[in-house]
């Protein structure tokens, strides 16, 4: 909270098409440090893509990502997450026959270093590590609120329970900005209230947060800027106050649906 | 708890009779039992590649048959080469090592099922080089094969010929059997520890779903390489052993069928889960041997001649088996342990 | 002789094969997204039924013409190809239709041993000889010489490739065919069975497949139950080479496939003959002047073509030469 003025990201131009389709238009965008950035649009606006090219899962086009302070390594999606963006999957993606716990502990794989022989002769160092993994795997569970399904298989879990081990498995991976992509959809009202204190926790813990979302009252309550994409293209980035006005965006959203 | 570990001393106990009681019935069964204990360690080595990290390699035979070659051209008359086991195993584990990340740097890039193709063409591949690298320098000696491979000799015994050992006598295929029981604990210790470590883990995420994996940090491409280099190395392991114990090998032992046997093994099994994998490959190893003793003496009795072959049955029992697995216990006969420890919970949960 | 004109026309031949084997693969690929192991196993079995047939005409003695009994042949092997087809698609992959990727590939291989266990179990162990009752004049051109049989390849497989263009472009089935390969879901909003264009491309394929058994038996006069792993292999190649899913792709891998193969072979032996090199070692020396030729690799390494096609071209090119760029969604 000390230097909110600080970048944390510049995405410069970004580009991404997809035959005929531009699904994203020379995108540009700043998020600072430790704020919660809301990224809204209507469906099939262009945000998933612009997840799916700021973690390295497809290959864009064109423009940069500066991401604290360094030009970010996009054609490597483990590149990215050792330089701290971690994110979430519109449709949820777990390993569906890990147990919870598991999931969480594949998150600690970029921060940890144990290889083969270190496994197959269980050196003392990697026992130690192994133990701290699965250690620090469990008090994630406990902080997105489900330490009692660690055993459980992930595909079991009920659909609230795996979008927070989702979330619990992003955040393993030590993240500077965690990147969630629609994390309330298919919530009720309960769940949602319970992920909007998650997400605040988060950022009380330092975190910066990149948030695409439907639910707009959501976003609007929760986030300290947001910008809007349409067709591909960033058509309006303020605070949440002043978006909500702007005629372009109202536009895009078929006469003001939004903030209603 | 002790129960368990009263269960494993029989289990071990038991296994390290089995052989002199085999020989009693006859030797061919301490043979026919080497060659499950060989499948066995194949499977568990195919396991770790497509059990745990879900790449179907059809080509595994082509490392074993590295190994094979390995040992049977570097202890043979051949070219007049007789070096040690010690020396000729760890080299054999290494060159197919090689092989597989030679292999599988270029092709671990391609989706799961074209690099299932590509493997198989490897395989062919491997075939063809050795049934023609007999000319016009003769390495392989061709489709004729290498004879007279040497036996394994550890100090002054040698595997050939039967020692007594406190009036026990230990024949060639005995002792051969002892050698394989220690390496098949090896290579289930090495399946049971890699499977809850950080590779471990990295390689079921990439099973289970490449594109999280990737999200998550993982390095796909080098774990990749990674599994398949290792279960190459276990293959030219199990090549020497199978060159060594047969005395000859020659570009038919190493068809694609037989990749597909293995293939068949860690399927049935249940991919992932050694004790599952353990299993089918018990279970596809003696159901065709036991065809073998019963199939003819059957059809001669019912019909006064021999319809089916057994191997015939054979290979039917293995494509039925990769068939009818898929469609009713895509787990396996022994599905993975991660599923069970959650049923053991939920068992706990209702008492 | 010109070995060259003449490379070229035996490459076509197989390669006019090997394309409508291919069009199998990528037919089925391009609908249901599966490499249909299998394939060339039914292959096999239409050489082996129309085998079968031939010899029986022949047998029972008929005053029928050399070219209906062939005919006969392929009659008799494009409906039951086309059986085991449907049965392949109806007991095998259907059930796995939502199974993860690798789940019907494993099935199609279980399949494709069955297949070829049941064609030993029926036709034998040792290779069947085609029986060669037609005349099979040979033409002389450039230098070269194409034989009867090599002409009704080509010409078949270009009738065949024409009859498919137009059925998959112009016909309600083909182009319900186009749409379940472009979106099985939206195709099903606008009324498309789905299973009925899968069963439907399976038996095609099939169908397709019987033809080309015939071919290549009656080419090579030889037909045996392994026959179909090698010739299935090189099919894919050839689909993968074109882009797999796309049909003109699967005409022009194929022809290329067999191209390179025959060019290969021809004249593999030739550029890796050590005498033809500056000589280095004297042990080369001497053998160079008592055999003329230290060949490295003769044409026994045909086969390793294709498969260094295959490789080559999934490593620099997974969309081959006419398909489109496909990224998996994330
Ligand atoms: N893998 C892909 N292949 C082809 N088109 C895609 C792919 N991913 C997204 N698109 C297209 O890009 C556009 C933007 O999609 P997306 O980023 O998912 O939108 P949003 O998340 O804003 O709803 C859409 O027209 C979509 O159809
Ligand atoms: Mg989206």
């Amino acid at each position: 909270m000390s230097s909110s003025v600080a970048v944390l990201l510049e995405a410069c131009n970004v580009g991404k098409s997809f035959g005929g389709v531009q699904a994203l238009k020379d995108v540009s965008l700043t998020i600072r440090a430790n704020e919660i950035y809301g990224l809204i649009g209507p469906n099939g606006a262009g945000k998933t893509t612009f997840f799916n090219v700021l973690t390295g899962l497809y290959p864009r086009d064109g423009g940069e990502v500066l991401f604290d302070g360094r030009a970010l390594d996009l054609a490597n999606p483990y590149r990215v997450a050792e330089a701290g963006i971690a994110r979430t999957f519109q449709n949820i993606r777990l390993f569906g026959s890990m147990t919870a716990l598991e999931n969480v502990m594949v998150g600690r794989h970029v921060r940890t270093r144990a290889g083969v022989f270190g496994a197959i002769l269980r050196t003392p160092g990697q026992r130690a590590e192994e133990a701290a993994v699965k250690r620090r795997a469990q008090e994630l569970l406990h902080y997105v609120g489900i330490p009692h399904r660690a055993e459980a298989l992930a595909r079991h879990l009920s659909y609230g329970d795996q979008r927070r081990l989702e979330i619990a498995r992003a955040l393993a991976t030590e993240p500077k900005l965690l990147a969630l992509d629609e994390p309330a959809a298919g919530m009720n009202a309960t769940e949602t209230a319970g992920l909007r204190q998650l997400i605040e926790g988060l950022r009380a813990d330092g975190l910066t947060v990149l948030l695409i979302e439907h639910d707009v009252k959501l976003v609007m309550g929760l986030c300290d800027r947001v910008a809007v994409l349409d067709y591909g293209e960033k058509i309006a980035e303020d605070v949440p106050a002043v978006v909500q006005k702007d005629p372009k965006v109202i536009e895009a959203y078929l006469g003001g649906s939004i903030g209603g | 708890m002790n129960r368990k570990i009263l269960g494993f001393v029989l289990i071990g106990v038991a296994l390290l009779i089995l052989p002199h009681v085999l020989t009693q019935v006859g030797t061919a069964w301490v043979r026919i039992a080497n060659l499950a204990i060989l499948f066995i360690f194949l499977s568990l080595g195919l396991n770790i590649v497509v059990g745990m990290a879900g790449l179907l390699d059809l080509g595994y035979v082509a490392f074993y048959a590295v190994g094979a070659y390995l040992w049977a051209l570097l202890a043979s008359p051949h070219f007049g080469l007789h070096l040690p086991f010690w020396i000729i195993l760890p080299l054999g584990a290494l060159l197919a090592c090689i092989a597989g990340a030679v292999l599988g740097a270029p092709c671990l890039r391609l989706r799961g099922d074209y690099l299932a193709i590509v493997t198989l063409g490897f395989g062919e591949i491997v075939r063809i080089f050795m049934n023609n690298l007999s000319t016009p320098f003769n390495i392989t000696n061709g489709p004729k094969g290498i004879t007279g491979i040497d036996d394994v000799s550890i100090g002054s015994i040698s595997f050939a010929t039967t020692d007594s050992f406190f009036g026990i006598p230990f024949t060639g295929p005995v002792k051969y059997y002892y050698m394989l029981l220690a390496l098949l604990l090896l290579i289930i210790i090495v399946n049971l520890r890699l499977q809850n470590s950080r590779i471990g883990r990295a390689w079921v995420a990439i099973r289970e779903d490449e594109i999280a994996a990737k999200a998550a940090g993982i390095n796909t491409w080098n774990v990749k390489l990674l599994a398949f280099a290792m279960g190459a190395s276990f293959g030219g392991i199990a090549g020497g052993m199978f060159a060594a114990m047969q005395g000859f090998i020659s570009p038919e032992s190493f068809v694609l069928h037989e990749s597909i046997i293995i293939v068949a093994m860690v399927v049935l099994g249940g991919m992932g889960n050694v004790w599952g994998v353990i299993a089918g490959a018990l279970l596809l190893s003696f159901v065709p041997e036991i065809l073998r003793y019963t199939v003819e003496p059957v059809q001669m009795a019912l019909f006064g001649r021999q319809l089916v072959e057994p191997e015939v049955l054979r290979m039917l029992l293995f494509g039925a088996a990769l068939v009818l697995t898929m469609r009713f216990r895509p787990a396996g006969i022994w599905p993975e342990s991660r599923h069970r420890r959650e049923m053991s919970e939920a068992r706990g949960a209702g008492a | 002789m010109d070995i060259f004109l003449q490379q070229i026309i035996n490459g076509l031949t197989t390669g006019s094969v090997y394309a409508i084997v291919a069009l199998g693969y990528t037919m089925v690929y391009g609908v249901i997204q599966l490499i249909n192991f299998a394939h060339g196993d039914v292959v096999m079995v239409g050489a082996m039924v129309a085998f079968t047939v031939i010899m029986g005409v022949v047998g029972m003695g008929l005053p029928l013409p050399p070219f209906m009994i062939v005919l006969a042949g392929v009659l008799a092997a494009i409906p039951a190809c086309m059986a085991v087809g449907f049965l392949l698609e109806r007991a095998a992959y259907r059930p796995l239709r939502h199974a993860p990727r690798l789940a019907p590939l494993i099935t199609a291989i279980g399949m494709s041993i069955i297949l070829q266990q049941v064609a030993l179990l029926i036709w034998g162990r040792d290779p069947r000889a085609f029986p060669q009752i037609m005349d099979n004049p040979s033409f002389a051109i450039g230098g070269a010489a194409i034989s009867a049989v090599q002409i009704a390849i080509i010409l078949l497989s270009v009738a065949l490739m024409a009859g498919l263009t137009w059925f998959v472009y112009r016909t309600k089935f083909g182009i319900a065919m186009r749409a379940t390969a472009e979106n099985v879901n939206i195709a099903g909003l606008m009324g498309i069975d789905a299973n009925r264009v899968i069963a439907g491309t399976f038996i095609i394929a099939a169908a397709l497949g019987a033809v080309a058994g015939v071919m290549y038996g009656t080419y090579y006069g030889i037909a045996h139950y392994t026959m179909g792993f090698i010739l299935g292999l090189k099919a894919f190649s050839a689909a993968v080479l074109g882009g797999i899913g796309n049909l003109a792709g699967a005409m022009l891998g194929g022809l290329l496939l067999g191209l390179v193969e025959a060019l290969g072979a021809g004249y593999i032996g030739e550029f890796t003959d050590l005498c033809r090199w500056p000589v280095v070692s004297a042990m080369l020396a001497e053998r160079c002047a008592a055999d003329g030729h230290v060949v490295l690799f003769g044409s026994n390494y045909q086969d390793v073509f294709a498969f260094a096609v295959l490789i080559l071209v999934l490593v620099f090119r997974p969309s081959g030469l006419l398909g489109e760029r496909v990224s998996e969604r994330a």
